[in-house]
């Protein structure tokens, strides 16, 4: 993975810069020690890391406004941040690129439940969203693993999902309005509390861009009621043809879970060696499948649930009767990435395929690893198709992680050609730059780039991210 | 007309335009937007058929010009259905024609279950278009979950075809319910009927469409309407918990309908309006909003769908009404689109609430990008 050169010119200007950050922002507003910019040179894709120039953290939308306006006149590019759990390293900085972190904008500005919204500061971070409307039973859906610790800023930026988007939907889906700070400073705002805004959908491209069309500091986040109760069920399959099979069965039958994850044999002992879940040692594939409502709601889907995993003649089949045997089912599952980095280094790809298409792409997956000579483990949202291969490797040793890559690109590619794409919820970042040509044609990346045009002239926002550079090269100039 | 048989011929015909064109699917809803000054027509009629459809993955593919009816058929033959309803405008336009799914995206066409599933850009995963340069361009694919890229699917639904030319559309379906029932409580005023359909949106029974039909001339006779769908025993028990909070809500008599799909298809349809004359409004806004929304501009008639959330207003055929109503709806941050009126009208008031100056600059950018020339529905869009 290649970045661009720093601008020589911009790290000749770089005390000058500083000191025109500083003067629009209070004293702990912007970081420009060396040593304390190293907690800013890389998000959740460790494997690349670069200090940048300075780190803002900024307290209100006027200051967000100010940087920008400072960083617009200067042409220094801006890496906007959230709580840097991206996966892809869409929050990468380069050396002459100044760090706009929202963390610090973290408020509850208005909850309205008649209305079913809340608007909050983007930098919030997912979990504490629905922390402030729990009391009152309501939820914010979108639940990524990382929700605990990622912003609402991010969620945005990525379009991200969770275990249970199989019911309600990604960001995009439960997002109704956003305050953005455009290129140049100016403040807009987009959408609102209303279900749908005039004018084309520019929330629609706003979520999912990467910070690359302006700095979100507020949205406005449509919350559910929360469900009567919940109830997980896991039932293992000696083979992943056949616990493919009984997704796809579910699905047709009209019942709709709010989550079916998918984990195979490798993360299932991985698992069971970190938390000790309990999981049966002997299946290959093992799906937990979750469904909401009364008692009686949630033992209707089950017995319907129950009976289609029946005929697919399951190795077990685990119902749960308690609140604790319920986590323990969870348990393995949101343990599942932390296991891995338990035992080795990991790149977590995260492809989609469309469900059909799930047995084949197992099988030609582990054959791929295996041509490698590298170990995969998967565990992923089945009811969507949204895979996520974790590549086990070395980091400390340069081969292995070259091979590594090498192996996650053609698992990418495999998932293109099965008819899915390269993400379905991390985002592109750096990462996947390079193989948007393998999804996308010239035309369609320019039509893409095309609304970049539009938002950001000048390319300051996150340039070198989600498009390869051969492609996105001289724009902006 | 133009009406080029495949994409390729679409992306030709479209690269050799002179001048502009107003795009057409069936015709069924091409008197939405403000009227297009062109001399000719460029029909997607000739882009017909589905190229995909697998039940058990939820996804369905379609050229732009298939009709609605022929992919409602084929899903209601694997018990699924397009989850967002999308309204049929024809009763209400008084039009005729054919809808097909390229013109449900393009109008982002949605309905009551809105509230629940999402809007049709909600449901759209993929689409395939002809610029107004006659490249032909991709976006999204045809999988549930993808953030590859910038998402066009969205810009594209719901831009009127003024940004492109619609050549295909990957949708995500749902399973047909074993069941529904509707709940309906007669005689509430708007803001009780809106504090009814509040409480049953805010609790946790999964409710699919919340709607209150009005009646000008016998207050008792006002509906407002509850839908819940799914499984048999789980429907019983949710119109049980319903009834419950809806009685001690509003004091009234609640009735239980098991069968009520005319009722929500003229919900849906707005068919109320359909035989009246005057200019027919859609206005979005908070739910609360909306009935001191309503009572702030004159008209002659008012509906609620979404749980308040959408209004549907009934006024004078005047630009004296629609600065009012335009007015209204800027003061809560609602917007109000001109769905039906005479061309003069949508002509001096625009069809659609004006946009914030930055928004304005951002979209008149776009198109723009996406159609330098300006070929395509050239002012449907504008304010
Ligand atoms: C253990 C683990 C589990 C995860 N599980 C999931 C999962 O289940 N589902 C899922 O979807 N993701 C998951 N992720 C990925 C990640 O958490 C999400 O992408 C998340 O949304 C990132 O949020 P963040 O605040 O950390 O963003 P960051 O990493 O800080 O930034 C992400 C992107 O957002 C941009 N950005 C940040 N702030 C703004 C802003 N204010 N305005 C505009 N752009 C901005 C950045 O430039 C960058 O491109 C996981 C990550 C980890 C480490």
């Amino acid at each position: 993975m290649q970045m661009p050169q720093p601008d020589a010119g911009i790290l000749g200007r770089r005390e000058a810069i500083v000191a025109r950050l500083a003067a629009a922002l209070p004293a702990d507003g912007l970081v420009s020690d060396p040593r304390e910019l190293l907690a800013y040179d890389c998000d959740a894709l460790t494997v690349y890391s670069c200090p940048p120039l300075a780190v803002t953290l900024p307290r209100s939308t006027e200051e967000v406004s100010a940087i920008l306006r400072i960083c617009h006149a200067e042409g220094v590019p801006v890496i906007p941040r959230g709580s840097g759990t991206g996966l892809a390293g869409g929050a990468l900085p380069t050396a002459d690129a100044v760090v706009l972190g929202v963390a610090r904008l973290n408020a509850v500005l208005e909850t309205n439940y008649a209305d079913r919204y809340v608007r909050v500061q983007s930098g919030r971070t997912n979990l504490s969203v629905t922390g402030a409307v729990e009391p009152d039973g309501f939820f914010y859906a979108p639940d990524p693993s990382s929700q605990l610790a990622c912003a609402i800023a991010g969620n945005i930026a990525m379009n991200s999902g969770g275990a249970h988007c199989l019911k309600y939907g990604v960001t995009t889906n439960n997002l109704l309005g956003v305050t953005m700070v455009m290129a140049d400073g100016e403040v807009v705002e987009i959408g609102g509390p209303a279900m749908d805004a005039a004018g084309y959908d520019l929330l629609g491209v706003i979520c999912g861009s990467e910070g690359q069309l302006g700095v979100v500091t507020e949205a406005t986040l449509r919350i559910l009621p929360k469900p009567e109760g919940a109830r997980p069920i896991l039932v293992a399959y000696d083979s992943a043809v056949t616990a493919g099979a009984c997704v796809s069965d579910i699905i047709r039958a009209g019942v709709l879970p709010v989550a079916i994850e998918f984990m195979d044999k490798p993360i299932i002992h991985l698992t069971e060696a970190f938390v000790g879940a309990g999981y049966p040692m002997d299946a290959e594939a093992l799906l937990i499948i979750e469904v909401e409502g009364s008692p009686a709601e949630i033992e209707e889907q089950l017995e319907k649930i129950k009976a289609i995993a029946e005929t697919h003649h399951p190795t077990t089949l685990r119902e749960s009767a308690s609140e604790a045997q319920s986590k323990a089912i969870w348990a393995g599952r949101k343990a599942a990435f932390g296991a891995t980095g338990q035992v080795a280094d990991y790149l977590c790809m995260d492809g989609t395929i469309p469900t059909s298409a799930l047995p084949e792409t197992l099988g030609r997956m582990t054959q791929l690893a295996a041509d490698y000579g590298l170990r995969v483990a998967n565990v992923f949202h089945a009811g969507d198709g949204n895979l996520h291969p974790l590549i086990m490797f070395d980091a400390n040793n340069p081969e292995e992680l070259r091979k590594a890559e090498a192996l996650g690109a053609d698992i990418l590619r495999l998932c293109v050609e099965q008819g899915g794409c390269l993400t379905g919820e991390h985002g592109v970042g750096v990462e996947k730059r390079d193989l948007m040509v393998h999804q996308y044609d010239p035309v369609d990346l320019e039509a893409q780039m095309g609304v970049k045009d539009v938002f950001d002239p000048k390319w300051i926002l996150n340039p070198a991210k989600v498009f390869p550079l051969a492609a996105s090269q001289g724009r902006g100039a | 007309m133009i009406e080029p048989r495949s994409e390729a011929e679409m992306a030709e015909a479209v690269a050799g335009l002179s001048a502009p064109v107003e795009v057409r699917g069936g015709g069924s809803r091409g008197a939405l937007g403000r009227p297009v000054q062109a001399a000719e027509t460029l029909s997607t009629g000739g882009l017909r058929g589905i190229s995909l459809y697998e039940p058990g993955a939820l996804t369905l593919v379609a050229g732009a010009g298939t009709p609605l009816r022929e992919i409602e058929a084929t899903l209601a033959a694997e018990n699924q259905r397009l989850a967002f309803e999308p309204m049929d405008h024809r009763p209400l336009l008084g039009s005729g024609g054919e809808p097909t799914i390229g013109g449900v995206a393009a109008c982002n066409v949605s309905g009551p279950r809105r509230v629940q599933a999402g809007a049709c850009r909600d449901a759209m995963l993929g689409v395939r278009f002809v610029d107004g340069a006659g490249r032909v361009v991709k976006n999204g694919g045809r999988v549930m979950k993808n953030v590859t890229g910038y998402d066009l699917v969205k810009l594209m639904g719901g831009a009127y075809g003024t940004l492109g030319v619609l050549t295909e559309l990957a949708f995500k379906v749902l399973p047909m319910p074993e069941a529904a029932a509707t709940l309906v409580v007669r005689g509430l005023d708007d803001v009780s009927a809106v504090a009814a359909m509040t409480a049953a949106l805010g609790s946790p029974f999964d409710v699919s469409g919340a709607a209150h039909l009005p009646d000008a001339g016998d207050p008792a006779a006002a509906r407002t309407l509850v839908r819940i769908e799914g499984f048999q025993a789980s429907v019983a028990y949710r119109a049980g918990r319903l009834r419950d909070l809806l009685t001690a809500q509003s004091r009234g008599e609640v009735e239980i309908l098991s069968e009520a799909a005319d009722l929500w298809a003229d919900v849906r349809d707005v068919r109320g309006f359909a035989d009246r004359p005057g200019a027919v409004w859609r206005i979005s806004a908070r739910p609360s909003d909306g009935p001191g929304l309503a009572a702030s501009v004159p008209h002659l008639a008012a509906r609620y769908d979404w749980g308040g959330g959408l209004l549907w207003l009934l006024t004078e055929e005047s630009d004296a009404a629609a600065a009012a109503v335009r007015a209204a709806a800027a003061r809560l941050r609602a917007h109000a689109t001109l769905v039906r009126g005479p061309a003069a009208l949508r002509a001096s008031a625009g069809a659609f609430q004006p946009e914030a100056p930055a928004l304005a600059a951002i979209s008149a950018g776009l198109r723009a990008k996406f159609d330098p020339r300006g070929l395509l529905n050239p002012g449907r869009m504008s304010a």
